[in-house]
């Protein structure tokens, strides 16, 4: 089942030559109006008369994280305030929020790049779709519930917590369809279980899971638990939010949204194109975007692409699961966790040194993250009330920092690992391999 | 001055982390008059009252313990029942607030003395003395039997 058949299935030539048009009229929109555009431009010799084909994409100059950061938070709109209606963020490398402002067009992009997610998977108007991705800033929740919507979907829009609330509303209210991380839906199952219910007991008959690695075993093991297909979504704020690219019933792999998210796949080092099949880091031109279109985003995802029809008919471009990134971000509970934001809130607290380990665990099916926090040499310990709201102090920190809670462990000068070089700050033992 | 120095060393709440301690201050020859600790699931702080506190926090340091160095009142009090309930009464009256506290006695057996952790140790000395109670300072400490 198709959304939009005639992008999800046009010949090759057609859909270069509509990702060139695009793409010619993105450029020459950023050029206008995005300063920081301009000067990158210009910087490298060119002029958006330049830029003729598709083809040409790869004599554009790469957009990063860092430069989001630097322009925090409106400096990469490309159009007026007036025009924008909607702001939706999430965690940046240095503690900063990578903010995406939407024109009303923009939600309309998103709501027909997550239809055309929901539809691969079988929702259709007929489906009671259960969103519990968080609602807010992130943008899980509110992306699910646009694609839901435009489809015509009824939707309940649950937000995340209270999982026996949650399984209340799934039995309830009869919901068809569910939307939120992997991980989440594998709690649900097991809360089902403990409640005595099973998947007869629940009307779901599909599932839409992302915003986290996840893996083909828990795939089967969320299809069996809950009695469901599964479908995986990828996406990222910097670009829409989910409905970047969306799996359908082949499984192999996700189907991106190319007429309006272009990818490329480039050697992280050398920065070099690399051809179908080959993993390297994926990049990203959201040429369709009117509020902020980025230009060869380096979204630091490692995976292959391959333009090969699809057995299910689509022409869309595959790229597999991303297979790990080229940067220190974690994926915690859906949320993106950056080391750097840590360190940003230790340097603000007196009572540490700046040496800390994060370890992130999977317990049952819930990520747990801990983090180790070195006392500052000298540090007037003695009193555990005042060890214990310093401890305090630091969780509600980062808590705010990052979005989601952490237990502290207040650890003896000298405890961590000094390196050499680069850091290392992360211990991940959720093994999702 | 009338407080003595006492060393505190943080530690992790694991296995090994208290005889990392105890056997570097065997090594240096430190006599321990009295050792508390005081713990969370997390970490403990041990406390300890020494000989030579200068020499403990010179070894401890030297091998890369967490160390700090507190001042506390080691009161002095006879031992025999009712000693601990006058101090606690005094400083009662005064309305001091104790940290924590804890208790050794000498060698002979003669004199009980109880450690305790206050905001200005200076001046609760003070008042201590003022009501014939008799508060140890570090010299007194060494030559202690």
């Amino acid at each position: 089942m198709y959304w939009n058949q005639k992008c999800e299935t046009m010949s090759r030539e057609e859909m270069r030559a509509l990702q060139s048009a695009r793409l010619m009229d993105c450029v020459k929109r950023v050029y206008e109006n995005v300063p920081v555009y301009k000067k990158k431009f210009d910087a490298a010799g060119i002029q958006p008369g330049d830029i003729k084909s598709i083809d040409d994409i790869t004599k554009l100059p790469f957009t990063d994280k860092y430069e989001l950061a630097e322009n925090y938070p409106y400096g990469f709109f490309a159009v007026p305030m007036r025009d924008i209606v909607r702001i939706q963020a999430s965690s940046g490398t240095t503690g900063k929020q990578k903010v995406l402002g939407y024109t009303k067009h923009d939600l309309e992009l998103w709501g027909e790049v997550m239809a055309r997610t929901l539809t691969a998977g079988g929702a259709t108007s007929e489906d009671i779709v259960h969103v519990s991705y968080g609602y807010g800033l992130f943008t899980g929740g509110l992306g699910a519930h646009t694609g839901a919507e435009t489809i015509g979907a009824t939707v309940v829009p649950v937000s995340t917590g209270n999982t026996k609330r949650q399984i209340q509303i799934l039995h309830d209210f009869g919901c068809t369809a569910i939307c939120c991380t992997p991980s989440y839906a594998l709690y649900i199952a097991e809360t089902l279980a403990k409640m005595g219910m099973g998947p007869d007991d629940i009307s779901l008959k599909y599932g839409f899971f992302g915003a986290e690695p996840w893996t083909e075993n828990m795939r089967q093991e969320i299809e069996r638990s809950l009695g469901i297909r599964a479908y995986d979504i990828f996406g990222l704020t910097e670009m829409i939010g989910p409905g970047v690219a969306f799996e359908c019933d082949a499984h192999g792999g996700l189907h991106v949204n190319e007429d309006h998210f272009i990818p490329e796949i480039i050697d992280p080092d050398t920065c070099e194109p690399l051809p179908d099949g080959t993993p390297g880091e994926l990049v990203f031109s959201s040429v369709t975007k009117e509020g902020m279109p980025l230009l060869r985003y380096r979204t630091r995802d490692i995976c292959t692409i391959t333009h090969e029809p699809c057995a299910c008919g689509r022409t869309l471009a595959r790229m597999s699961k991303p297979a790990g990134r080229t940067d220190d971000m974690l994926i915690v509970r859906g949320v993106n966790v950056f080391p750097s934001q840590i360190e940003a809130v230790l340097l603000d607290i007196d009572e540490t040194s700046p040496y800390y380990m994060i370890y992130v665990d999977r317990v049952g099916v819930l990520d747990t993250m801990d983090i180790e926090v070195e006392l500052r040499d000298g540090y007037p310990f003695d009193q555990v009330r005042r060890l214990q709201e310093l401890s305090k102090r630091i969780k509600s920190a980062v808590e705010s920092s990052l979005g989601i809670a952490a237990n502290i462990r207040l650890v003896p000068v000298g405890t961590i690992q000094r390196s050499e070089g680069k850091a290392k700050h992360v211990v991940d033992r959720r093994n999702l391999k | 001055m009338n407080y003595v120095n006492q060393i505190s060393v943080f530690v992790e709440n694991k296995t090994g982390s208290l005889a990392q301690v105890t056997e570097l201050l065997a090594e240096a020859g430190v006599d321990l008059r009295a050792f508390s600790i005081a713990d969370t699931s997390e970490f403990g702080i041990l406390r300890m009252i020494v000989d030579r506190p200068e020499i403990a926090e010179e070894v401890l340091k030297t091998a890369k313990a967490t160390v700090v160095k507190t001042p506390v009142l080691a009161v002095r009090l006879e031992d025999k029942p009712g000693a601990m309930n006058h101090v606690m009464k005094v400083l009662a009256a005064n309305s001091i607030s104790v940290e924590y506290a804890y208790a050794f006695v000498s060698r002979d057996r003669e004199f009980a003395y109880v450690v305790l952790r206050v905001d200005e140790p200076g001046s609760v000395a003070e008042v201590l003395m003022e009501n014939g109670l008799q508060v140890l300072g570090n010299e007194e400490l060494e030559k202690l039997q």
